[in-house]
């Protein structure tokens, strides 16, 4: 098969058909909803901050999206978890640098993973929001942003 | 037996001299030829069009209706020229009933805030329907809201067809205006809109016609529909982007206070008060993209040299022929199946994501739109988050919606 390997690898392929806490959760701490208005892609991420040591206990997803922005999420729902909420927000930003092509996960320092799967999308310009829009989402509830947040 | 592309091919138009005209097609996409599938949102333009805009701007560009030297007289005498064209092409009686806009989604913007600062007044109703391009919503929410105002929705069946009976209980002598499309952009549905207009007109209410999709694939006569309003963009019908317009009945335009106001649309200026032109100049302020209306004219030019009929004839046949090929695909479902459709396939599959599918299928050199085609409320109503669109012009061919369908099977096939 021909198809691009590079953006469609089979965690991604696995993550899209069996997402990973693809739930809500009753009383989270922090929730956002996100959308990105071009394509209609519409999710929302849960969260349970531990208060005494900003910790994230619990994170979770629900929604609707291509396997790309369904992938991302899953993926980022599996990544932070346990993992501190400035962690978070480090990693976001250089999962950002990356898709956008400005970090190069084979040559610079990062912290992303596995999350270094979705590198390719920066050969798809059109391609990085629906990457990017779990994360966005993230911050969003981080910063308790209760009207939501959209990749626009 | 169902037809084979080549006895679809060939038998209305030579599309092999078409696809020549258009120097665009000719390239290939990731190694593969392009196979342009998003007539919908923006069609090419044939070496007609791309030439008389280089000869226009390299020999003949110049201010309108302002300079009284020569060069600016000819620009005017063309820029005229120009209307009068798109008239005939629409079927209008007069040339003065033709205001050029940016386009479609301008052309709506002016009448919704014009004609709704005339006539449209608190407890007034707006009749929309339920499959309409957001252009064509969105303007007369804000208007029914600044207005108080009450926004009415023709309901669809499950085909995509407009209720009709629905609709004729929903006019009233409340109604101020009636706003559809005559082809819907996201599923291809041909709207009634002489009946809708002489329904709408036996309860005392105006009618607009978005004529965005309907433009390009069918001979149009406004005086026939009998619409007060029939709004266009040039970028959809081979011409250049930037330029569209509206047809109004001429009484109507009279009535209408100015939009956007400025240079141009004036009759005489004081410090104290203006007085505005006449229409279609009330309606045109400042320096019009001139470039453009000579663009489109060039592309009228084109379309009429072909006829309109031998266009419609060709689409439907390709519009058949893609229609029987995905309804072999167990995987897909085409969302819209109205008896009346222009060239438009829409079509949702459980296992792969619209973008995921347009991804695989540029991968290909297929270029289709995925998405909710500006049209979120008729995703809504169809329960489909997004819809993949194939949306066919006179230029495609029948082996490259075979190239389509290979392609689609070939991406469900992935994503299994």
């Amino acid at each position: 098969m021909s198809y691009d390997k590079e953006l469609y690898q089979q965690v991604i392929l696995d993550h899209n058909r069996k997402p990973r806490n693809f739930r809500a959760i009753e009383n989270a701490s922090h929730s956002c909803h996100g959308v990105n208005p071009l394509c209609g892609d519409d999710i929302t991420v849960y969260l349970n901050v531990n208060e005494d040591g900003g910790t994230i206990d619990e994170l979770s997803f629900q929604g609707s999206g291509c396997a790309i922005s369904k992938a991302s999420t899953s993926l980022m729902t599996t990544f932070l978890k346990g993992r501190s909420v400035e962690e978070a927000r480090r990693i976001k930003e250089e999962f950002h640098k990356m898709i956008l092509g400005n970090l190069d996960p084979e040559k610079e320092e990062h912290h992303l993973g596995k999350l270094v799967l979705f590198a390719g999308i920066r050969e798809y310009p059109s391609r990085t929001k629906c990457a990017s829009l779990a994360w966005h989402t993230l911050v969003g509830a981080l910063d308790k942003k209760f009207d939501g947040v959209s990749t626009e | 037996m169902p037809d084979t592309s080549a006895s679809v091919a060939g038998n209305v138009l030579d599309v092999e001299k078409i696809r020549a005209d258009f120097p665009i097609l000719s390239q290939s996409v990731r190694g593969k030829p392009l196979v342009y599938l998003d007539n919908a949102a923006t069609t090419h333009k044939p070496s007609a069009v791309i030439e008389r805009v280089r000869n226009f701007d390299a020999e003949e560009y110049g201010t309108v209706r302002r300079g009284t030297y020569k060069l600016s007289e000819r620009a005017t005498q063309l820029y005229e020229e120009a209307r009068r064209n798109v008239a005939d092409f629409v079927g209008a009686e007069k040339s003065g009933e033709i205001v050029f806009t940016s386009g479609t989604t301008q052309a709506i913007n002016l009448v919704a805030h014009s004609f709704g600062k005339r006539f449209v007044n608190a407890g007034d109703e707006i009749i929309i329907s339920n499959i309409e391009h957001h252009a064509n919503t969105v303007p007369w929410q804000v208007l029914c809201q600044e207005r108080g105002a009450n926004l009415k929705v023709i309901p669809v069946n499950d085909d995509g067809e407009l209720m009709m009976e629905e609709y004729a209980k929903l006019l009233s002598s409340k109604t101020r205006m009636v706003a559809v499309n005559h082809v819907s952009n996201a599923l291809g549905t041909i709207n009634p809109v002489k009946k809708i207009t002489e329904q709408a007109h036996a309860a005392g209410a105006r009618v607009l016609i978005d004529g965005a999709q309907s433009a390009p694939h069918i001979k149009l006569d406004v005086q026939d529909i009998g619409c007060d309003f029939y709004t266009f963009s040039g970028h959809k019908m081979y011409g250049p982007s930037g330029i569209g317009g509206v047809y109004g009945k001429r009484e109507v335009w009279e009535e209408m206070p100015p939009y956007v106001t400025g240079g141009d649309m004036i009759m005489q200026v004081t410090l104290e008060k203006t007085t505005y032109a006449k229409p279609p100049a009330r309606f045109e302020a400042g320096t019009p993209p001139i470039t453009q209306v000579i663009g489109l004219s060039a592309a009228i030019d084109y379309l009429n040299e072909i006829g309109m009929e031998k266009i419609a004839d060709y689409e439907n046949s390709l519009l058949e022929y893609g229609t029987r090929l995905f309804q072999e695909i167990d995987e897909v479902r085409i969302i819209g199946n109205a008896r009346r459709k222009a060239s438009i396939i829409s079509f949702f599959s459980d296992a792969v994501h619209s973008h995921d599918m347009v991804h695989f299928l540029d991968e290909d050199g297929v270029a289709c739109r995925g998405g909710h085609h500006c049209a979120q409320p008729t995703m809504i109503r169809y329960g489909v988050p997004a819809t993949t669109r194939a949306s066919m012009a006179f230029y495609n061919k029948p082996e490259e919606l075979d190239a389509l369908a290979e392609s689609v099977k070939k991406c469900i096939r992935f994503f299994s």
